[in-house]
């Protein structure tokens, strides 16, 4: 379809939350990070050998009752892969309520399709285990303690690759 | 570690930098596949694993060609038509 636009098609979350909270009189807009250097490692190995992980920014499953749930803190965790979660805790982030939803683990962590990749050979194997970091805009707290932990728990499970899927 | 960074808010991945990032413009919950679609989940993993494997330098993205029905939504809009500035638009390929 061919259109014509004076609007770039893609939202621009880093203007209109600016302009949201603005609105509501907050006049300190969160900084978004930038660098200018990104590393890069290549693998170090043909793909069809590699192991390849999965992080997600849901939290675990809740327990059940309200009060039990509400004093229950979002913290990074290492779950096993399989059997695959049936369900993730997401009522907490950011994602479009009115024009989707979150049943199905695979359209935010496709822990299912990873494993058909492994088992088809496209990937050497899947992690046993998947990571859940919670989306927390400290970024001290991001790079000083979630990243070296969810590198931790990568090494410890042999991995050569990260599929990293944020809601 | 070689990482893929699975999304669909562009503007703060490509802002912050990553290695490598498969895009898809969908509202925000679902960055891996509409949900039950179990074919467009297998091809977007498959694109990530794609990148994974081929991309040579950082900052790396690709987007993938699927849309997001918006006409399946009319009880009002969803955050991602109200975030979205849409003006007017010509289509073309219509020939309207």
């Amino acid at each position: 379809m061919y259109q014509l636009r004076t609007y770039r098609s893609f939202v621009s979350y880093i203007d209109r939350s600016r302009e949201y909270y603005a609105a509501h009189g907050y006049t300190k807009p969160y900084e978004w990070p930038h660098y200018d250097g990104v590393p890069f490692t290549p693998l170090k190995k043909p793909l069809t050998e590699c192991r390849v992980g999965l992080v997600t920014t849901a939290g675990k499953p809740k327990p059940p009752g309200a009060v039990a749930a509400m004093l229950t803190q979002r913290e990074l965790y290492a779950e096993p892969a399989n059997p695959p979660p049936q369900r993730l805790f997401t009522d907490d982030l950011f994602w479009d309520k009115k024009a989707t939803h979150t049943e199905d683990v695979d359209s935010f962590m496709p822990v299912n399709r990873l494993s058909e990749y492994a088992a088809a050979g496209r990937i050497g194997s899947a992690s046993a285990r998947f990571y859940g970091v919670p989306t927390d805009y400290s970024q001290g707290r991001t790079l000083e303690r979630y990243a070296p932990q969810i590198l931790e728990w990568c090494r410890e499970d042999g991995l050569d690759a990260v599929l990293l899927s944020a809601l | 570690m070689s990482t893929v960074i699975m999304g669909s808010a562009r503007d703060i991945v490509e802002e912050c930098g990553v290695a490598r990032f498969i895009f898809t413009d969908f509202p925000l919950g679902n960055p891996c596949g509409k949900p039950w679609d179990v074919a467009m989940q297998r091809s977007i993993v498959g694109m990530a694993l794609d990148l994974l494997e081929r991309a040579w330098m950082p900052r790396m993205t690709i987007q993938t060609p699927f849309c997001w029905d918006f006409h399946r939504f009319p009880a009002g809009k969803s955050l991602r038509q109200a975030l979205g500035r849409r003006d007017a638009t010509v289509d073309r390929g219509n020939g309207s």
